[in-house]
């Protein structure tokens, strides 16, 4: 192999230096980085995935089974880089993968040796005999291709979103005929072909285009597509439902700091597939060995990059399309030998013999030798296979014909045919607002190829009411082409023919599956692990089924094909997260006192979405003992904590009340204005959403407080019910979670800290009782006082516009320093309420509390409207006496806390039983002891009993109480 | 990834969307309700294989409940129906 003078696209005058295993190498600009390697004479590049057979290139591009690499540049790392798919860069550094030291010399070869005793199944046979584990640590150190480095991947990525009239998939000849007819007639045209240049097959294609060379006709054919989104280096991998479409834009040359890829998510009125068609392998002896390769890639490699990959070529087809190599190689200084498997010559070949050319019909490869790279390959009539003759050769060109690339369309949903002329699937039809143009309907002819585009175009076009203001591109017709001859496999017994490259997959472990009656197509799949390379069997799939078929005594249709999924080339997670990842996956919300915090030593952690002070640390304090400080003085003084991330939805209309009083579980209808219920929302399962408490702020207004963490879930079911059950119902819901700041101040010195701030509301216990709301202005600005505890301490919640929060913060903290006041922050109130035994839903509760199993039964007993969940509470499951209840426990050592999810066991006839969980557990700095809740079958008859506490193995004791520890009267709220 | 015509809003993706399933009419008055029908209406749907009606709501967008007729194996969206409109 070598680079000629002349020849192909590359720039001569722009050398490209880089190193492959270590060794300094040079390319041009233009070069992919498997042209440079082979312009270089580097034979093997890669090593199978199961036995570590040398592997080179096979062909040119995203066909390209075996030549993949690790690749460093720039300060990125790829380490699955598919190397046909790479532009060169200058100062890449690329190394072949799966082999140690190197692919050219690699000691795990020898596993090749070994390939009886590793046959087709041999993983499934392992997972069940002897014992799987045996081998997993061995298996897993030789399996992989590619090593992660462990660091951050540094490249940067982005996603665009798009919608245009018609995406052109393919820019090859039936592509670009399309995508001019479309742009003639006034439409939005996205254009995306996976190549660096325009023209698809005419890159490598010889053809005359309106009287002028095919290359002069794509340059003015792109050139005229003014205004038109154009998308080189652009796979479009995935067609989703109603023609949305993913791409992958590649972007070498993006400046520093700019994305080098882009994931393009495209919804399109019509698509044009012009995706063309990928050469497969001839199934033979030896037919893996480094220089064989595909006919169509030598003759890229060839006319695109001036690489002449050998010197003295075998090239085997069983088709008309791999004569253009021949004739091409020929031109290059190359010596050529044709073995035809057709039984007689065609036109084309009987033409070839004309010039020159030695042409064998009748005559199939048998087998391939040479150590370090391809020395020859045997030849023998197809009916007489012990006829063997040897020819000398350094590549072995092979064709055995064209699947069409149909992916996209069977992504879409669409059904493909199988074609017994063509030999090929082909797309049944075209799915809606999909449009088939060129080789991805079968062989066709360059001038058949522009029809069908032009012909897509002016289809496109005329449904949206309009002509293409163009004349079709025109070629030369072309004689039609001999009709292939399918020669699925050489029947040689004994020696390994390959069907998937990378994954090692041949005949015989085809056959095997077959015996082993893996007969369906998507069994065979996953038994042999066909296709299932980086590939994904572009090269495999239609050899390995027609295989199937043989072994199976079917026909090709019969067997069927698997289905096609995206994405059609690799895509590395990084292009699919775009930049949704670090702070941007969720971005996390601020509260307006956050700077305060922060100046104050809080420990900031996430919860519910919000970023809130999980407590404020001293100096020389650990977590725990700030916690426990700050809950002990919010019970002995007083403590501030910013509770502005809880929900607040406001309710309004003429039938709020009666709307209100559908959706709770306890009576709102009653509720007076100015007055507040701690109330239960139930899913109509029964099951307890969410609690909170609710405010009547007017006959015709109420203000809701669902937890942090499921306010845009109870606006949603509000919205919901209002919408689908009680649509003639006035009312309407406005969440304003964001639109105010609320602190509360709790504990016995609340009321005198209060009593010093101006505001114009009535503090007074006369004005304002516990459970009462009012507003006014505080320091100034519109606000609101209620009287609500989370604490059990008398407590006030002060609510101001967002805008002033940090203000009210500051002055809050001033106004209660002579009385001790403290912040306090989440952790602390965890531990505050878990002393009074409030729940925390969702912490205490799970997807089966009702609440009955809370103890909260008023409602259900004396509410008289239905309300949601009501039904769900009377059924034999709810009624059981047997139900998990809500209690509390206090464990018998009184310095031991008993991990959340510890179990309580019961022995009954010697057997041991789970009858519930803790849920809730911590040191109460007011009882000096820990305390826990949870959830204890029938528990409320087992008051005053001890259980046993089990977790991790250990056991411990616990008593079970009611939930309050603390205060259960309920005095300090009024203190 | 469905397109999705929201009656109000017009064709939006489907991200925009949340999906409500199949309409269950509530029994009532509840209390009167066996707890089998209850069991039914809570739990029991015809997931048919083919033409589907479905209630989905435009979430990301303006927020409205609709009802979408289509087809759960081609995929084709026939129609949607804002509530109350003559089906
Ligand atoms: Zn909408």
């Amino acid at each position: 192999m070598k680079r000629l003078p002349t020849g192909g696209r590359i720039d001569r005058a722009a050398p490209r230096a880089f190193t492959w295993d270590g060794k300094a190498l040079g390319g041009f600009k233009g070069d992919t980085l498997a042209s440079a390697l082979l312009a270089n004479g580097i034979r093997i590049i890669g090593r199978s995935f199961k036995y570590h057979r040398p592997r080179g290139l096979y062909g040119a591009w995203s066909e390209e089974p075996n030549a993949i690499v690790d690749l460093a540049w720039k300060g990125e790392h790829d380490p699955n880089a598919r190397s046909t798919l790479v532009d060169l860069q200058a100062g890449m550094a690329a190394s072949g993968l799966n082999a140690w030291p190197s692919v050219a010399h690699d000691v795990y070869g020898l596993i090749d040796r070994f390939h009886r005793f590793i046959p087709a199944g041999f993983y499934y046979k392992t997972f069940k005999s002897p014992r799987w584990e045996t081998f997993e640590g061995r298996i897993r150190q030789m399996a992989g291709l590619g090593t992660l480095r462990r660091s951050d991947d540094r490249r940067r990525y982005e996603t665009r979103h798009a919608e245009t009239d018609v995406l052109v998939v393919g820019a090859g000849p039936a592509g670009l005929a399309a995508a001019r007819a479309a742009h003639a007639a006034g439409l939005r045209v996205i254009l995306a072909d996976d190549r660096a240049a325009w023209g698809g097959s005419l890159l490598w294609r010889e053809g005359v285009i309106d009287d002028r060379a095919a290359a002069d006709w794509v340059a003015d054919t792109i050139a005229g597509l003014d205004g038109a989104t154009l998308l080189p280096r652009t796979t479009v991998f995935g067609a989703y439902d109603h023609n949305a479409f993913g791409l992958l834009e590649r972007r070498p040359s993006a400046a520093d700091g700019w994305a080098t890829e882009r994931v393009w998510q495209v919804r399109a009125r019509h698509v044009v597939l012009a995706t063309g068609a990928i050469e497969r392998p001839l199934v033979f002896p030896g037919n893996d060995r480094p220089g064989v390769m595909s006919a169509a890639a030598v003759l890229q490699y060839l006319r695109e990059y001036g690489v002449l990959a050998g010197n003295r070529v075998v090239l085997v087809t069983n088709n008309d399309s791999a004569y253009e190599t021949a004739h091409a190689l020929i031109a290059a200084g190359a010596r050529i030998t044709i073995a035809d498997a057709r039984p007689e010559l065609g036109a084309i070949a009987r033409r070839a013999a004309d010039h020159g050319i030695q042409v064998r019909a009748n005559t199939v490869p048998v087998n391939t030798g040479g150590r370090h790279g391809l020395r020859w390959v045997d030849v023998a009539p197809r009916d007489n296979l012990a006829a063997r003759e040897r020819i000398p050769a350094d590549v072995v060109a092979i064709s055995g014909g064209w699947s069409p690339a149909v992916h996209l369309h069977s992504q879409a949903g669409g059904k493909l045919r199988w074609d017994a002329a063509e030999a090929a699937f082909l797309p049944e039809a075209a799915r809606p607002g999909q449009h088939l143009a060129g080789a991805i309907t079968g062989g066709t002819s360059l001038a058949e190829a522009l029809e069908a585009g032009h012909h897509a175009g002016t289809v496109v076009a005329s449904t949206f009411g309009r002509a293409s203001a163009v004349l079709p591109p025109r070629a030369e017709p072309a004689a039609a082409p001999s009709p292939i001859a399918p020669l699925w496999f050489v029947p040689v017994p004994d020696q390994r023919q390959w069907i998937d490259f990378q994954n090692d997959v041949t005949l015989k472990d085809v056959a095997l599956a077959a015996r082993e009656n893996y007969a369906s197509v998507e069994h065979l799949k996953r038994y042999t692990t066909l296709g299932m390379a980086n590939d994904q069997g572009k090269t495999s799939n239609v050899n390995g089924l027609a295989a199937l078929a043989a072994f199976t005594g079917r026909e090709i249709p019969e067997v069927g094909t698997t289905t096609f999924r995206p994405p059609f080339v690799p895509v590395s997670l990084g292009a699919l997260a775009g930049m949704r990842h670090g702070r941007l996956y969720a971005p996390i919300r601020h509260l307006p006192s956050h700077a305060d915090h922060l100046g104050n030593g809080a420990e900031m952690r996430e919860y519910g979405g919000w970023l809130r002070p999980a407590c404020y640390l001293r100096v020389g304090e650990t977590v725990p003992q700030a916690i426990q400080r700050e809950a002990a003085s919010a019970r002995q003084a007083a403590g501030l904590l910013d509770g502005s991330s809880l929900g607040k939805i406001e309710v309004q209309g003429a039938d709020a009340a009666a709307f209100l009083n559908l959706l709770y579980y306890n009576e709102l209808a009653t509720l007076k204005p100015g007055r507040l219920r701690y109330c239960l929302l139930l899913r109509e399962t029964g099951v307890v959403y969410d609690d909170g408490v609710v405010a009547r702020l007017a006959p015709d207004r109420f203000l809701l407080s669902p937890s942090s963490s499921h306010t845009a879930g109870v606006l949603a079911m509000l919205r919901a019910w209002h919408q689908t059950e009680y649509p003639a119902m006035q009312v309407a819901f406005h969440d304003i979670t964001a639109a105010w700041a609320t602190y509360a101040i709790s504990g016995p010195n609340a009321r005198a800290i209060l009593g010093r701030l101006a505001t114009s509301i009535d503090i007074s216990d006369a004005a304002l009782p516990h459970m009462a709301i009012a507003d006014g202005s505080i320091g100034g600005v519109p606000g609101r006082i209620a009287r609500v505890s989370f604490t059990g301490e008398r407590s006030y919640e002060l609510s101001v516009p967002a805008s002033h929060g940090a203000a009210l913060w500051r002055h809050l903290l001033d106004l209660g320093a002579r009385d001790g006041i403290t912040l306090f922050g989440i952790e602390a109130l965890s531990v505050l309420r878990a002393e009074k035994g409030f729940i925390l839903i969702g912490t205490d509760t799970d997807g089966m509390t009702l609440p009955v199993d809370l103890g909260v039964t008023a409602p259900l007993r004396n509410k008289k409207v239905d309300f949601v969940g009501k039904r769900s509470l009377l059924t034999p499951d709810a009624t059981r006496p047997d139900r998990r209840q809500f209690v509390g426990l206090l464990p018998a050592d009184p310095r031991f806390v008993p991990a959340v999810g510890s179990h309580a066991i019961e022995t009954a006839d010697g057997k041991r039983r789970s009858i519930g969980w803790i849920t809730t557990s911590c040191r109460s700095p007011a009882l000096g002891r820990s305390i826990a809740l949870g959830m204890i079958e029938a528990g409320r008859a087992r008051i005053g009993e001890t259980v046993e506490l089990f977790h991790l193995g250990q056991t411990s004791r616990a008593t079970i109480t009611a939930p309050c520890h603390l205060d259960p009267a309920g005095e300090r709220l009024h203190d | 990834m469905l397109l999705m015509p929201c009656p109000w809003c017009g064709p939006r993706d489907e991200p925009e969307f949340q999906f409500g399933g199949e309409p269950a009419t509530r029994p009532i008055p509840a209390a009167e309700v066996s707890d089998q029908r209850w069991a039914d209406y809570l739990y029991l749907r015809t997931n048919e294989k083919g033409f589907h009606r479905e209630l989905w709501c435009h979430a990301g967008g303006c927020g409205q409940w609709f009802l979408v007729e289509r087809d759960t194996v081609t995929h084709v969206i026939h129609r949607t129906l804002k509530p109350g409109e003559p089906a």
